[in-house]
Order: structure tokens, then C-alpha cells, then sequence
């Protein structure tokens, strides 16, 4: 369980940096082929975890050019907990950026414009216009993505294996527990773990909506 | 101030082409919605890139398309005042009035803001959030940061549409004060006759895309009732109001007039009336119901349409009135002519 939170607060702590940009990029740039970058980004949504694993494995593992320069550096990914924060990484992804995106979409580009005109750089901007006002969605978006890697499973069983106290997070030992004989009672045990957590997870993330409603309206 | 403008841009089938060049401290830009003010002005301060031309202000250049000039907004030191305010919904009132004042050098802080808040009367809003504004009180909020700048150039986007007249008519006195305090020069962006007269010295008319016409802003309002645009409405300051029964009596100038109470018998303040509701006499009637008989000198009659307009010197001071080809027939109209004009008592309006 305490391997599950960190597998999953990793994940979406290291994905914001990516997911604030993502979101920002489609938000805000003109670029030429933006529904397919959308499509490439929620991709993982909807494919089976099975595949996004695969593909990871093969993008990592030890015959794949990626997989060699991390070896070279002695950086082992697969079987490890860093393999279930990638697989959580790459799976979450999309949810948080389609939040965070929501959120800013929001925010009318005027208000931008009159910081810059106010002398903000763009930098001054991004934290002290963009970034406050799209802060319940960037909250909003990591609530969601920490729940979904809570409960990753496809993606991660291949990429991270099955490893008692290395690599086993909640749905993995529920997996095992419900393949052994006599296991029903652990595995219930870990439905119920599973389900106050989501609740929990989610209700946060309610309240936290509710706080920031109206403050951010004008 | 100098500012020395050419600009071209093309936004699908409309295209501004504009250029001018003005040495003079409040300037209107005035003309109908889509004729491409907001482009200018969007222009102007940084917000949209033109395609052609060049932009320069006291000898700086913002813009030069053929030597590559392109200053960032953030670095034209332009307050803008946007028609929706625009302010920072997360912030409250005070961090929304010094954002631009923080961003400045400490040398360069030349506004107190101790001094804004007293003369745009923010001091009980300071604490407030923005969701507990009102809109005329949005837009002070929105003048304040601006200015507090300390910009080189405030622009100002049609900043009272969207405000009902009252509402308008008195915040016009806030940023006549304001502008005349801290000396900033002003680029006024509107639609509206009035403001152009009572806030700009010049004023570019704007069609299309293009300007048409460099007039200074007295005579613009001449100039379309000229064009035969209806009515003019003569703008007048009256002073130092004291009661006389149920009237009041104010000074004009070298003139009195007398007027219906608005109650309370406030100070000096800027009154609308107009062209048609002058009534001119060839003699002086012995007694009229209008309380205001003014004994005038005809400057100058042009047409206006299907009437004529009629410009009076009433002691140095000017009010235009209207009549019909056979009125001014009778009356014997023509330059120099004396002549009596009669106003009703209730016939002014208070705008602030």
C-alpha cells in the first residue's frame, strides 16, 4: 500500500512539469496538426494498458537504443518501482493534461494580454496569471491521475512485473491474492483498501473544486 | 507628445490602412464599431503584430517593419485600459491596482499611489475582491493600475461602453481629473460624440480601415451636424450655482443662466442642451416663458441637413441652435446680425 501511494505520487508529481506544458501548448500556441497531437496525447486512454506495457518494455528494454544509453548510465528501469512510475506516468498522462487544459481554456486570453501590457514577461505571466488562475484544474488533473495510477494495472504488470515489496502495488496483489487458493479473504481486504482510497481521492478532489469555485469566477 | 503612426494589416477580407501623425496630449480615435479602432489600438500596444509600417512615439520606435523593430509589449511602458476592465479575478483590488506599479524601477515610480486612490476614491475598495465590483467601479480599478504604470501613453478602449449613461457621466470627471493631475497623455478610443468633446483635444475619424479626417474635437460635432447627423448638442460648463425660488442660477462664462433645481444645487458641473430646443428672436420679446433670453451675435449659418445650423457668439462664448430655411428668412439671418435666443429653463441637461 505504501509502495502504491509512492508509485503514485511519484508519477504525478513528475508528470506536472509535462502535463502543465502539454496542456499550455495546446491551449495557447498555434500549432499546425493540434487534434492529432491531442490524439497522440490521449492515446494511452483508450488503448489497452497491455499494449501501452508492451510498447514501454520494448522502448526500454535492454535491445532498444533507449533501453542500452539508460544501461550504459546504470539506470535499470524494468522490474523495478521506477517501471510502475513510468507505466502510471504514461497511462495518467492524458487525464490530467485534458483537466489542466479545460482549466485553461478558461482563462480569457485578454486578462494575458493585459499583464503583458502591464510589463509582465511571459515568464511573469505563466506564474503570476496563468498558473493561479488554472490551479484548480492543475489540482483537479493531479487528484485524478493519482487515482488512476493507484489502480494501474495492464501497463504495469508488464513493464514492472509482479514483485512482492518491489514492485507489487494494490491491484497487483489483488491479482495474485485472487490466483492463490484461500486468497479471497486478502483480496477483498485490498478491494475494500482500494475503494476508500479512490473515494477518498475523489472526494479531495470534489472539495477542492467546490473551495475554488466563485473565487475564480469574475 | 509625438506620435508618428503608419500602420498597415490584413485580417481576412477587412484591411486597416491607416497613418497619421499627431503632436498633442489627448487624442480621440473615434468611429462605428468595426471600423477597426480595436486593430489600431490592439497594434499599438504590442498585442497584434501589423504587417506593415511603423510605429514611433517622442523619437522611440515600438515597431519598423523594414529595420526588424519589434518592442515586446511589456517593454512599450503603454498603460491600456481594456472596454471589460479586465482585471485579475484572483487578486483583490489592491494587488490588481499595483501590479504594473510593482514591475516599474523604484526611480521610475514618479504616481503615489496614495495620491491615485484619493482622486479615483478607491480607498474604500481596497480590500474588496473583484467579483464585488461594480462596473463603473471596474473601470476606476482598471484606470488606477494603469496609471499607477506611470505609462508614457495611457490607451483607452472604449472603456464607459457597457455603462449606463448616469454611470458614465460620472466617471468622465474621474479621468478628467486624473489626466489633468498626472499629465499622462491619452489615446481615447470610442463611438461616442460626447466623450470625444469632453474627453480629447483632436480626434482621427475612423472608416473601414482608414482615417479620414484630422479635426480638432469642438469641431467634430459641427462637423457631422454639417453632414446632416441630426442635432447638435451644446456642451456647457455652468458655475457657482445659487438658488433663486424654485430655480437656480448659474454663471456662463460672462452670461447667466437660469435653471430648474436638480435639488440638491450642486457645484460646477457640465450641462447638455440642444440646437433645437434655442429658440431665436429677431427682437426682444417683452416677456417669454423661456427664463433665458441671451442677446447674441450670429457667426456663422451653415446648412445641416434639411435645416440650418446656426452658430451664436453669446459673449465669447458659443452655442449653436437650428432652424428651418423660412425661419431664417423671417428672422433675417446672416453673419453679424444681433439677434435674441430663448432657452427654456428645463430644457438643460445635467451630465455631471
Amino acid at each position: 500500500m505504501e509502495l502504491s501511494a509512492r508509485v503514485a505520487l511519484t508519477a504525478t508529481l513528475a508528470s506536472l512539469p509535462f502535463g502543465i506544458t502539454a496542456a499550455y501548448l495546446l491551449v495557447f500556441m498555434r500549432l499546425p496538426a493540434k487534434p492529432l497531437i491531442n490524439g497522440i496525447i490521449s492515446l494511452p486512454l483508450v488503448l489497452p494498458p497491455v499494449v501501452v506495457g508492451y510498447l514501454l518494455l520494448l522502448s526500454f528494454g535492454n535491445r532498444s537504443w533507449l533501453g542500452e544509453l539508460l544501461a550504459r548510465a546504470g539506470i535499470h528501469i524494468i522490474f523495478t518501482w521506477k517501471a510502475a512510475v513510468i507505466a502510471s506516468m504514461v497511462v495518467g498522462f492524458p487525464l490530467l493534461v485534458h483537466s489542466i487544459r479545460i482549466g485553461m481554456e478558461d482563462i480569457d486570453e485578454k486578462l494575458i494580454q493585459a499583464s503583458r501590457t502591464l510589463g509582465a514577461s511571459w515568464w511573469d505571466s505563466l506564474f503570476t496569471i496563468i498558473l493561479p488562475l488554472s490551479l484548480r484544474a492543475i489540482i483537479a488533473g493531479s487528484t485524478l491521475m493519482f487515482a488512476r495510477s493507484l489502480g494501474e494495472f495492464g501497463a504495469t504488470i508488464i513493464l514492472a512485473g509482479n514483485i512482492p515489496g518491489v514492485t507489487q502495488t494494490i491491484p497487483l496483489a489483488i491479482y495474485d491474492y485472487s490466483n492463490t487458493p484461500g486468497g479471497d479473504g486478502m483480496a477483498l481486504g485490498l478491494c475494500l483498501v482500494s475503494i476508500l482510497l479512490s473515494l477518498a481521492v475523489l472526494l479531495f478532489n470534489e472539495g477542492i473544486i467546490k473551495r475554488f469555485k466563485g473565487r475564480c469566477r469574475q | 507628445m509625438n506620435f508618428e503612426v503608419c500602420l498597415q494589416k490584413r485580417l481576412g477580407n477587412f484591411t486597416l490602412d491607416t497613418e497619421f501623425s499627431l503632436d498633442c496630449k489627448r487624442i480621440g480615435l473615434f468611429g462605428p464599431s468595426g471600423s477597426g479602432k480595436s486593430t489600431l489600438m490592439h497594434m499599438l500596444a504590442g498585442l497584434l503584430n501589423p504587417d506593415r509600417g511603423f510605429i514611433r512615439l517622442d523619437g522611440e520606435t515600438f515597431f519598423d517593419q523594414a529595420s526588424g523593430i519589434h518592442r515586446l509589449s511589456e517593454k512599450r511602458r503603454l498603460g491600456v485600459v481594456f472596454q471589460h476592465a479586465h482585471l485579475f479575478p484572483h487578486m483583490g483590488v489592491r494587488r490588481n491596482l499595483l501590479y504594473g506599479y510593482k514591475r516599474i524601477p523604484k526611480e521610475e515610480r514618479r504616481i503615489d499611489p496614495i495620491d491615485l486612490i484619493e482622486i479615483l476614491n478607491l480607498g474604500p475598495l481596497l480590500d474588496r475582491g473583484i467579483g464585488a465590483l461594480s462596473g463603473g467601479e471596474r473601470q476606476r480599478v482598471a484606470l488606477g493600475r494603469a496609471v499607477l504604470y506611470c505609462p508614457r501613453l495611457i490607451l483607452m478602449d472604449e472603456p464607459l461602453n457597457g455603462l449606463d449613461e448616469e454611470l458614465k457621466y460620472q466617471i468622465i470627471p474621474y479621468l478628467q481629473k486624473v489626466f489633468a493631475e498626472f499629465h499622462i497623455p491619452l489615446l481615447f478610443i470610442s463611438h461616442s460624440l460626447n466623450e470625444m468633446r469632453l474627453m480629447t483635444d483632436q480626434v482621427l475619424e475612423m472608416a473601414n480601415g482608414r482615417i479620414h479626417s484630422q479635426i480638432p474635437a469642438d469641431e467634430l460635432a459641427l462637423f457631422r451636424m454639417n453632414a446632416g447627423q441630426g442635432t447638435y448638442l451644446n456642451l456647457l460648463e455652468l458655475r457657482e450655482p445659487r438658488p433663486r425660488g424654485r430655480l437656480f442660477v448659474y454663471r456662463w462664462g460672462n452670461e447667466e443662466l437660469v435653471l430648474t433645481g436638480d435639488g440638491e444645487g450642486r457645484q460646477t458641473g457640465m450641462f447638455e442642451i440642444s440646437s433645437k430646443d434655442i429658440t431665436l428672436f429677431k427682437l426682444h420679446p417683452e416677456a417669454t416663458s423661456a427664463r433665458n433670453l441671451l442677446k447674441c451675435r450670429v457667426k456663422r449659418i451653415f446648412e445641416a441637413g434639411t435645416r440650418l445650423g446656426v452658430e451664436l457668439d453669446c459673449k465669447g462664448q458659443f452655442l449653436v441652435s437650428q432652424v428651418v430655411d423660412e425661419a431664417a428668412r423671417d428672422l433675417g439671418l446672416e453673419p453679424g446680425r444681433e439677434i435674441f435666443a430663448a432657452i427654456k429653463a428645463s430644457a438643460f441637461r445635467r451630465l455631471y
